[in-house]
């Protein structure tokens, strides 16, 4: 259940780790995860996706984006770019046929590959979410800062949001980028029954989600 | 819109949020404690939580409007959305 793959990275490839089901099967889809605390609230609702799919005769892949889990990588060198890149060799490696992206994951799937695109967001909205967590845990210390000049800093010499040491280029990437989903199919959170587990304050699972989740990619991808 | 419906809106984004149920958030009062109270409410949820009330209420919220006080009661945040939408 656990596979390796290698990733491209500012020091050399690394090998990274992915949850996959692999039976060989022709239908091989990628899922890219969401971004920051996202992924770890939807990890649960995507491995039993993942099984669900099984069951629909598709192999799965969800790989851990370098600098996240259990990677070698340093978060503080990522940017979206490094993610995308680390997307494509993924879905070399493991002869990905199909790609899910799931909310942020929209802003790095791989290039050329069709597929389902999940809820997806801009960056723009990402960092500003991320911004006023900052603002308000530092209020909560004791400290003022304002979004323009937290964004301006973190342009220029990174900077630690929610816990994560975002480097400048993630900074940028994540103010401007949109979401890749040209030609997919954009799934919304009203075709699931319940809210998107991504609003939760701790991680949450919902087996109804990953069982509708599982059907429109497989009647998307032609199982 | 009534002030009834941000009231029903507000309860559905907690439920979502916190994971509740709508039994459980249909009891939510004036004075139920949110902040402080909930600690599943860290700071990256409670700007999750902001974000959803200004999508769903169609409302903005500036960073400096936010502090302790608001988010302290059930009744205190409602009574800030309740405010902003009439604005």
């Amino acid at each position: 259940m656990i596979a390796a793959w290698t990733c491209p990275g500012p020091a050399g490839p690394s090998r990274e780790y992915a949850l996959a089901i692999d039976r060989q099967r022709p239908l091989r889809l990628l899922v890219v995860p969401a971004l920051f605390e996202e992924a770890n609230r939807t990890r649960r609702m995507l491995a039993e996706m993942m099984r669900r799919l099984d069951a629909a005769e598709i192999d799965s892949f969800l790989p851990d984006l370098p600098g996240c889990n259990e990677s070698t990588q340093d978060f503080a060198t990522q940017s979206l770019s490094a993610w995308r890149g680390a997307m494509e060799a993924a879905a070399r490696e493991f002869a990905a046929t199909h790609v899910l992206a799931i909310r942020g994951g929209a802003l790095v799937p791989p290039d050329r590959l069709p597929g389902v695109v999940y809820e997806p967001l801009k960056g723009q909205s990402i960092l500003r979410q991320l911004i006023r967590a900052r603002i308000l845990a530092s209020r909560e210390a004791g400290r003022q800062e304002e979004g323009k000049g937290l964004v301006a800093e973190g342009k220029e010499h990174g900077l630690e949001l929610a816990g994560y040491r975002c480097g400048a280029l993630l900074i940028a990437g994540l103010e401007s980028a949109v979401a890749q989903d040209e030609g997919r199919r954009v799934v919304c959170q009203a075709e699931l029954p319940g809210a998107g587990l991504w609003l939760r304050s701790e991680p949450g699972e919902s087996p109804g989600q990953s069982e509708a989740l599982a059907k429109i990619i497989a009647a998307e991808i032609g199982a | 819109m009534s002030s009834n419906d941000t009231d029903t809106v507000l309860r559905a984004i907690l439920r979502d949020v916190l994971g509740l149920g709508d039994e459980q958030v249909a009891g939510f009062d004036g004075d139920t404690g949110l902040f402080g109270s909930l600690p599943e409410l860290d700071s990256m949820a409670v700007a999750g939580l902001l974000t959803e009330m200004e999508d769903r209420l169609d409302i903005v919220i500036e960073d400096d409007e936010v502090d302790g006080e608001l988010l302290e009661t059930y009744g205190n945040l409602l009574a800030f959305a309740e405010a902003k939408r009439a604005a």
